[in-house]
């Protein structure tokens, strides 16, 4: 019992916490902003695989680390147009096209990265995004390894949970956005167009997602092998429910999730003799399982969530 | 006519597929007057003013508005935005509000850059307290739609046009969910606003209220304009014959014996979040040969009450006896098998299974009769037979009846539907809201029908917006108001009036 109490203790937790979380952070804020306008994108898990080969790749063949970042953002919000496209103006089943778009985004992303590179073994590698260590600030006992100890894109993602909270509750793009996902004919009556408002948020909303792919390849690791994204799209999915589809909350979740992953593998080594290691793998994802069914059933869904909308219709 | 002219309407035309629902309608407004737009529903009244503003595109004609400094201006068909840069503001009958905002976001929204990184809400904020003044149109401006009243969004919606300071604007039957109390203060509200220069359009089939608030009247049937005149010269009963194009004949109540109760409901509560939903102590007795018709504003608990009466929602205190016969747990299969007959509200939502031919529909109720199947198998012989004889009988009229039943229109569901509850013989018909949307010939067939299973010994409960209706129809009248029945020993319609908005008389 002192065991479990002291991986608490231990900062290094909280710094796999967070380094765990941050993918969820940037594909929660995307999910949230596509559902906060009425479009479900089922897309994620393919659109994070794509950031994170494009955004890979990209800097293996000698582009910037940032600029693999914004590549990886745009060919996220190319599969998120796509989406769109089919979903808002189309008014396809989400669902149906959701799935299509991350079948199809995870071959492509495969199917490039076997056609560039068709002879390596082993992973390439390239050099990936380092801890920032923020002078003073870094000396804070706990504290400053904690935050600020981390790799510029968990910075990027916390920044944009600000971002996102700001644009949805204090610009008018933010209030038309939660009008056209509450009821479009509000929107289309005030002579602002529901297409684009809800092509636009899915467009950024992937983009976002791509982000949270982009991570795993030039942040966390370095270097991009099939599966590693690993249902990490479902479970933001999962998140934005238990969000209810806000921002801190969308925070507070991917970081439960981060504590439960960095928790199960510091028990591993601490019970790994005695207890089978699945059982722990499965436990963050059991765990996120009932934190949703406890927050979920209470959830208001953004009324006009998967529900299109016709110019002309009534 | 000594005002100026403002807006011109043109030749307009619009088809849906076969359906011609504006065939070359003129219209002229002028400044400072208000236009009665009056016609039976599916007229062609909506269609048309969702064309003015930008709605719907018409397949032919235009939309000219004149300009402040006169010059006239021909709008872009199919552009909202144009229609609100023109100054004209509307007011659905189903509001386009967001629930999730504010009244403040709601009638701000689109008005502010979309690029902008902050909100400037508060000059907006004071131009609205200034048009509530003006006006008389008050409402909570921070409280989210989803909590205000039905009055309180329609006044939002009304200060969201006047906000974006509209000179001409279309109220889409503004009264439909109003009492006549809060109808009343509607309109002066409005002839507040028009005395200040607005131009009013509105669209109603409420021959009274028409009469009482309009300055001119165009008639509207079967999309053609069939007459307008000047309201101080109209002649009420004139007015009724250009709007149904014949005598309207509503079937004679005849005397009909009484018998004994087929329902009774005892001190039935139901308890919901929402009011909408809750029935507070009603205790109602339906006896054969009898309809009685329960007026009142819809979301007044009507919907609870046949929900009950349906089986579909179980009280939870309170009893509730068909034919004498107490239900301790109805559900919606044993209230079918105790002779009770549902016309339900929405007829496309519960009446009918859409993507099931006409015939399915027709034996729908009751699966497991002797004659709709054996051992398991359904008897497709058997029961297309009894399509062909029931469509007949009721003058269904469709594609056939291995047609979808999605196919067929408003009127022809509601038929489909009484043809499958009447051929039953049922003790106690549940008719809601049996006539809403239905044109003149479908409604007085519903009516009729109803008359002749209450001469048959049925006792009917007659759930109705329509106070003309059930004043027509009902041998007693009780009222809807916030959950509670109360009976009306009266047939005025203003004493039933005051009852619908909650006063006693």
């Amino acid at each position: 019992m002192m065991d479990m109490l002291q991986i608490f203790l231990n900062e290094s937790f909280w710094v796999a916490s967070l380094r765990i979380a941050t993918p969820l952070i940037f594909g929660v804020l995307g999910a949230l902003l596509c559902e906060r306008a009425g479009v479900l994108n089922l897309g994620i898990e393919g659109i994070f695989v794509v950031g994170a080969m494009v955004g890979w790749m990209s800097v293996y063949a000698g582009a910037p680390l940032w600029l693999g970042v914004i590549i990886a953002a745009a060919a996220g919000g190319l599969f998120g147009l796509f989406h769109a496209i089919l979903t808002v103006p189309l008014g396809l089943s989400q669902h149906v096209s959701g799935l299509g778009i991350t079948l199809f985004a995870t071959s492509v992303a495969q199917f490039l990265y076997r056609t560039i590179l068709p002879d390596v073994s082993s992973p390439p590698r390239i050099i990936p995004f380092q801890p920032m260590d923020v002078p003073i600030l870094s000396d804070i006992p706990f504290l400053g390894p904690v935050v600020f100890q981390q790799t510029a894109m968990t910075w990027l993602a916390l920044i944009m949970v600000g971002v996102v909270w700001w644009v949805i509750n204090r610009t008018p793009l933010g209030v038309a956005l939660q009008a056209v996902g509450d009821n479009p004919d509000a929107v289309n009556a005030q002579g602002l167009s529901v297409y684009k408002l809800r092509i636009g948020a899915v467009v950024a909303g992937s983009a976002l997602m791509a982000l949270g792919g982009a991570f795993l390849t030039m942040s966390a690791f370095d270097a991009f092998f099939f599966g590693m994204v690993n249902g990490r799209g479902w479970i933001c999915i999962a998140l934005v429910i238990f969000a209810s589809w806000r921002p801190g909350k969308a925070l507070l979740g991917a970081l439960l999730f981060g504590m439960f992953d960095a928790f199960q593998v510091r028990l591993q080594t601490e019970a790994g003799a005695i207890v089978p290691s699945q059982i722990f793998l499965m436990a963050p994802y059991v765990l996120s399982i009932i934190a949703l069914v406890i927050v979920a059933r209470k959830a208001e869904y953004p009324r006009a969530l998967l529900h299109p909308w016709f110019k002309g219709h009534r | 006519m000594n005002k100026p002219l403002i807006l011109t309407l043109a030749g307009l035309t619009k088809r849906f597929g076969e359906v011609i629902a504006n065939d070359a309608i003129d219209l002229t407004l002028h400044q400072g007057e208000v236009l009665a737009l009056l016609g039976e529903n599916g007229a062609g009244k909506t269609t048309l003013m969702n064309m003015l503003f930008g709605h719907y595109t018409p397949d032919a004609g235009y939309v000219e508005i004149i300009c402040e400094d006169g010059t006239p201006l021909r709008l872009p068909p199919g552009q909202p935005q144009a229609a609100i840069d023109a100054r004209i503001g509307m007011v659905h009958q189903h509001f386009t509000l967001a629930e999730n905002l504010t009244a403040l976001d709601n009638i701000l929204l689109g008005s502010e850059s979309l690029l902008s990184l902050r909100r400037h809400r508060r000059a907006a904020r004071a131009k609205i307290e200034g048009l509530m003044q003006d006006s008389g149109l008050i409402a909570p401006l921070d409280e989210k739609i989803g909590a205000l009243s039905v009055g309180e969004r329609q006044r939002v919606e009304i200060l969201k046009a006047l906000f974006h300071d509209a000179r001409v604007l279309v109220l889409d039957e503004p009264t439909a969910v109003l009492t006549p109390q809060e109808a009343d203060s509607l309109f002066v509200s409005l002839r507040k606003m028009v005395d200040k220069g607005l131009s009013v359009i509105f669209i109603s089939h409420k021959l009274h209220e028409v009469l009482a608030f309009s300055d001119r009247i165009a008639v509207l049937r079967h999309g053609k304009k069939v007459g307008e005149l000047i309201t101080a010269d109209a002649d009420k009963n004139q007015i009724a014959t250009l709007m149904v194009g014949e005598e309207t004949a509503l079937p004679e109540r005849e005397a009909c014996d009484v018998g004994d109760p087929v329902l009774e409901l005892k001190s039935v509560t139901v308890r919901r979040e929402n009011t909408r939903n809750s029935l507070n102590d009603v205790s109602l007795c339906v006896r054969a040969g009898e309809i009685v018709g329960v007026a009142g504003v819809s979301g007044n608990g009507q919907s609870a009450l046949a929900q009950v009466i349906s089986g579909l929602e179980r009280p939870d205190q309170g009893g509730i006896a068909v034919a004498g016969k107490v239900m301790p747990a109805p559900t919606p299969k044993g209230m079918i098998k105790a002779h009770v007959g549902r016309i339900p509200e929405d007829r496309h939502h519960d009446g009918v299974v859409g993507s099931m031919t006409v015939a399915e529909n027709l034996i729908i109720e009751r699966l497991d009769a002797p004659d709709v199947q054996t051992r398991g198998f359904l008897r497709k012989k058997r029961i297309a037979e009894h399509a062909k004889e029931l469509v007949q009988a009721y003058d269904v009229r469709g594609p056939g009846i291995e047609a979808r039943a999605a196919l067929l229109s408003g009127g022809n569901i509601q038929k489909l539907i009484l043809a499958r509850v009447l051929e039953q013989e049922p003790l106690v018909i549940l008719a809601n809201q049996p006539t809403r949307g239905l044109d003149f010939g479908a409604a007085g067939e519903v009516a009729r029908r109803l008359m002749e299973a209450r001469k048959r010994g049925a006792g009917v409960v007659l759930i109705s917006e329509d106070l003309d209706e059930v004043l027509s129809l009902a041998d007693r009248i009780v009222v809807m108001h916030d959950g509670q029945l109360i009976e009306a020993d009266t047939r005025d319609r203003a004493a039933i009036g005051l009852l619908m908005a909650g006063q006693a008389a």
